[in-house]
């Protein structure tokens, strides 16, 4: 990146500029960031001014337990400028992934930026922290991920949690967690933290958050979980596509069925787009092509917290803590229906002859007296 | 006939009032509609393929009506609670807890009696609940902890689809849970409580019926009760 070592602070402007792009290029990517930002078009102009007079924002990018998935969402963003003005324009410090240099030079780099920048810079965490065994499971240049992280959060103005690993520890994180992974939010509580779920998140959703960071020199609106409204403010259920054939009631039952072919609601062979709330199905991803229930497979609620441990991706059962995992609400429903229902049996069985010299007793008493009533006694 | 046969005085009491029979109906109503809609949603039925979706919306329908008994079912457990606090004494909370000493000799003496099936050497009268006995007293507290359970839940997960203030009021159940998928989980096994709770109860009702002849079924209905004369003349309730 040849960012890393610029000293003079220049705008997103000139860097776009410098870069080779046209104004006519710059504005269209204006225009783009702003729609995603879910912002009215009027705010096309101060998206552009700010982008013309806002100098770089520092950011290091921190990456712990985790695939990578995440910075592959984010450099494939739609626009080509997308991924240009996040890693050009944006200046990324300090990235495992993505950064020219590597070993000390790179740590040197890392510590040059929180110095300079103390106070100021964003730190986007990629990957869930391990607090296990002292957190010797994920170590980079020597030091514990819950080292740096601490580090790096302490002169941060803001920390963005960038995936389910550093929202709520994904995978690595499904029971029994044999590392201890612990997400963002439950060790620093002391920053404003953006959560980014999914696995990975949209790369376009993640470059707005940035821009709209940029215009308006604050986090967007978030929802209680600490996620922007405006893109996790709905369930993927809500803006799919195959909807209306969910209200209709056209379901495909398996994946090679007739249903399937028609395209029909993906709800019985476990989509979890009805629990699951992104953006997918507004955004889409790879340039707006498709998203996994468009390419004909459900939803698996990646950017949910514990997604993993909430029950299989291809059915709608949903597993029962404390029973074995065949077990599901409706198996243990119908079993204890039916044991009550024999238990019943049961207890009428029994009541009929215990309680039988009662109510007989009780019979002949009623019975004596309405003749008694026909004597007029 | 022999003359030394012992006859008994029966009193027709009002125990359960207009807006408690009321209630009870209505309860009853929208448990049966939210579990029959609330099964068909979470696994519904496919017989149809090769349609248009702009040819149909019964899923939508289903999901409708849903929607609807689950507020009717709200305002309903509502004006019960309010009922607990205006009503008479068999309406009143007061009933629904067990926490004197003569309750739980209440309690006591109907698992022994009516769920052991154990005979009583002699009859004693006042063990003989005028109004619900104190074991029914705790199911119903287990049921209205369940319909809260039912309603937290069931309007969290309806209040990201509507802007409305009350199902608002709700949303933060879901995050609350861990997300909406534990939420559905818990509404959904709930249901099944609620079933197991409808068929203990209407067997109990018919049990206590054919076996004391005192109209327990029809009580629901008509709001009257028969009670031995004897049994009004002392002052305890129960």
């Amino acid at each position: 990146m040849g960012t890393l070592h610029k000293n003079k602070r220049e705008t997103y402007f000139d860097n776009i500029i410098g870069h080779g792009y046209s104004r006519r290029e710059f504005m269209k990517f204006a225009a783009f960031i702003t729609a995603y930002m879910g912002l009215e078009h009027s705010m096309i102009g101060q998206v552009a001014k700010a982008l013309e007079t806002s100098y770089r924002l520092p950011i290091i990018w921190e990456h712990y337990q985790e695939c990578t998935c995440c910075s592959e969402s984010f450099i494939r963003s739609d626009h080509p400028i997308v991924a240009d003005i996040i890693l050009d324009n944006i200046s990324l410090d300090y990235t495992e992934t993505l950064m020219a240099a590597s070993g000390h030079q790179a740590e040197a780099a890392k510590h040059d930026t929180m110095k300079k920048y103390y106070g100021e810079y964003i730190l986007c965490v990629e990957g869930s922290v391990p607090l296990g065994a002292d957190g010797v499971y994920c170590t980079i240049a020597g030091r514990t991920a819950i080292d740096h992280l601490k580090e790096a959060a302490e002169g941060a103005k803001a920390i963005i949690a960038w995936g389910s690993c550093a929202c709520n520890g994904c995978v690595q994180g499904a029971k029994p967690n044999p590392t201890d992974a612990t997400p963002i939010h439950k060790i620093i509580k002391n920053k404003p933290i953006v959560q980014m779920p999914g696995c990975p998140p949209i790369g376009e959703a993640m470059a707005a958050l940035i821009v709209h960071y940029v215009t308006f020199g604050k986090l967007p609106e978030l929802d209680r979980a600490g996620r922007p409204k405006a893109f996790y403010g709905k369930r993927v259920h809500d803006t799919c596509y195959r909807r209306p054939y969910f209200d209709a009631g056209l379901f495909a039952e398996s994946f090679d069925d007739e249903n399937a072919k028609d395209g029909y609601c993906l709800y019985k062979v476990g989509c979890k787009g009805p629990t699951t709330y992104n953006a997918c199905g507004s955004m889409r991803w790879n340039n707006g092509v498709s998203f996994p229930i468009q390419s004909g497979h459900g939803c698996i609620g990646c950017s949910e917290a514990n997604f993993w441990d909430h029950g299989p991706f291809y059915e709608r059962l949903t597993n029962v803590p404390g029973f074995s995992i065949e077990n599901t609400a409706d198996k243990v429903g119908k079993i204890a229906t039916g044991a009550v229902v024999a238990g019943l049996a049961a207890h009428a069985v029994a009541a009929s002859i215990s309680k039988r010299k009662e109510h007989k007793k009780r019979y002949t008493r009623g019975r004596i007296n309405e003749e008694k009533i026909d004597k007029n006694e | 006939m022999e003359k030394t046969i012992q006859t008994s005085d029966f009193k027709r009491v009002l125990v359960w009032e207009l807006p408690v029979r009321i209630c009870h109906w209505i309860t009853a109503l929208s448990v049966i509609i939210l579990t029959v809609t609330g099964l068909i949603i979470a696994n519904p039925p496919v017989f149809m393929s090769g349609a248009e979706a702009s040819e149909s919306y019964w899923f939508g329908t289903v999901r409708m009506i849903h929607f609807i008994t689950a507020y009717i079912f709200l305002v309903n457990a509502i004006v019960r609670i309010y009922w607990a606090f205006r009503g008479n004494y068999y309406a009143n909370w007061r009933a629904l807890f067990p926490y004197t000493k003569r309750s739980w000799k209440n309690v006591w003496h109907v698992l022994k009696v009516d769920i052991l099936l154990q005979n009583e050497e002699e009859e004693i009268l006042k063990n003989i609940s005028i109004g619900h006995n104190y074991v029914a007293s705790i199911s119903y507290l287990v049921l209205f902890l369940l319909a809260l359970v039912q309603i937290f839940t069931g309007f969290g997960l309806y209040a990201a689809t509507s802007g409305w203030w009350l199902p608002q009021l709700f949303a933060w159940v879901p995050d609350f849970l861990g997300g909406d998928a534990p939420t559905r989980l818990i509404h959904h096994a709930a249901t099944w409580l609620f079933i197991v709770f409808t068929l203990i109860h209407v067997y109990l009702v018919f049990y206590h019926d054919w076996l004391e002849g005192r109209g327990e079924t029809s009580a629901m209905i008509s709001g009257y009760k028969f009670v031995r004369k004897e049994r009004l003349e002392s002052d305890e309730h129960i």
